[in-house]
């Protein structure tokens, strides 16, 4: 995919920061729940928070006394960031199924 | 204003050993046998994903429960050369039913000799999945868009 994008894959490359962009995809979360899911300190959840929303693909919101932190909701940043990665991920997977097919006698009857 | 700024496509290619025919079935037959479990939306983890094989065709997700999820639709059905289905996963990981909100996916299949081809994947219309209304706000209100699509476009130009 277009790696050299500004549009974020270069900053969802960290495992980590992936991580916490995909648990946030699922659901919007404090720094202590993404803590409690990750093997990490809160500390280190919130820097890389940081990262992700100078990026673009995070934004917070204060609730209370709580901070939740989401995707950004305009969506396209985050979406084509999110999208990106699929994809690289995808290709990579169905290449592997194709190799593997063809080199399978008992699937070229299929 | 009448339209939405566009976002560029999103391009992949990769090269398979394998040949013309068997990558297109690859892709769409066995689908479910390549496509990365944790990239579904549905409640239930996904027991598999389903590309049926004809123009009008669902592209839709099995739940490990017997639920199903929608993708998308099969647009065009080419094989062993063509495929173009919609994704219809909004920014909320949700399907969106209306057809004016889908994204779409063209995949191009080409035989590089015998036994090797090449696979073009091409992503486009991303901005039907956002909401049509924050994004002429955005644009209108001088907000952060005019930056989002400027690094929208620097990202273009490595794919033109």
């Amino acid at each position: 995919m277009d790696t050299n994008g500004a549009a974020g894959l270069g900053l969802l490359g960290d495992p980590t920061r992936r991580a916490i962009f995909e648990l946030l995809a699922r659901r919007p979360s404090t720094v202590g729940e993404l803590a409690q899911q990750l093997p990490i300190t809160r500390s280190a959840v919130s820097q890389h928070l940081r990262v992700l929303k100078d990026g673009g693909l995070v934004v917070s919101q204060a609730q209370g006394t709580r901070r939740i932190y989401r995707l950004n909701p305009d969506g396209v940043t985050a979406l084509r960031a999110y999208l990106d990665r699929v994809w690289e991920e995808a290709l990579t997977a169905f290449a592997k199924a194709a190799q593997a097919a063809s080199l399978d006698p008992e699937q070229e009857d299929q | 204003m009448s339209s939405a700024p566009t976002i560029p496509p999103l391009t992949g290619s990769i090269t398979v050993d394998a040949p013309l025919e068997r990558a297109f079935l690859t892709f769409t037959d066995a689908f479910g046998s390549w496509w990365p479990a944790e990239y579904h939306i549905g409640q239930a983890d996904m027991a598999t994903a389903i590309l049926e094989p004809r123009a009008g065709g669902r592209w839709y997700e099995q739940g490990s429960d017997g639920s199903e999820c929608d993708w998308g639709r099969v647009l065009a059905w080419e094989p062993p050369h063509r495929l173009v289905v919609t994704w219809q996963i909004n920014g909320q990981w949700q399907y969106d039913p209306d057809p004016e909100h889908a994204s779409e996916i063209e995949v191009r299949f080409t035989a590089d000799g015998p036994d090797q081809t090449t696979v073009n994947l091409e992503h486009r219309h991303l901005e039907r999945l956002v909401d049509g209304q924050a994004l002429r706000d955005g644009i209108t209100g001088g907000g952060g868009w005019t930056s989002l699509l400027e690094l929208f476009a620097k990202a273009a130009t490595n794919q033109a």
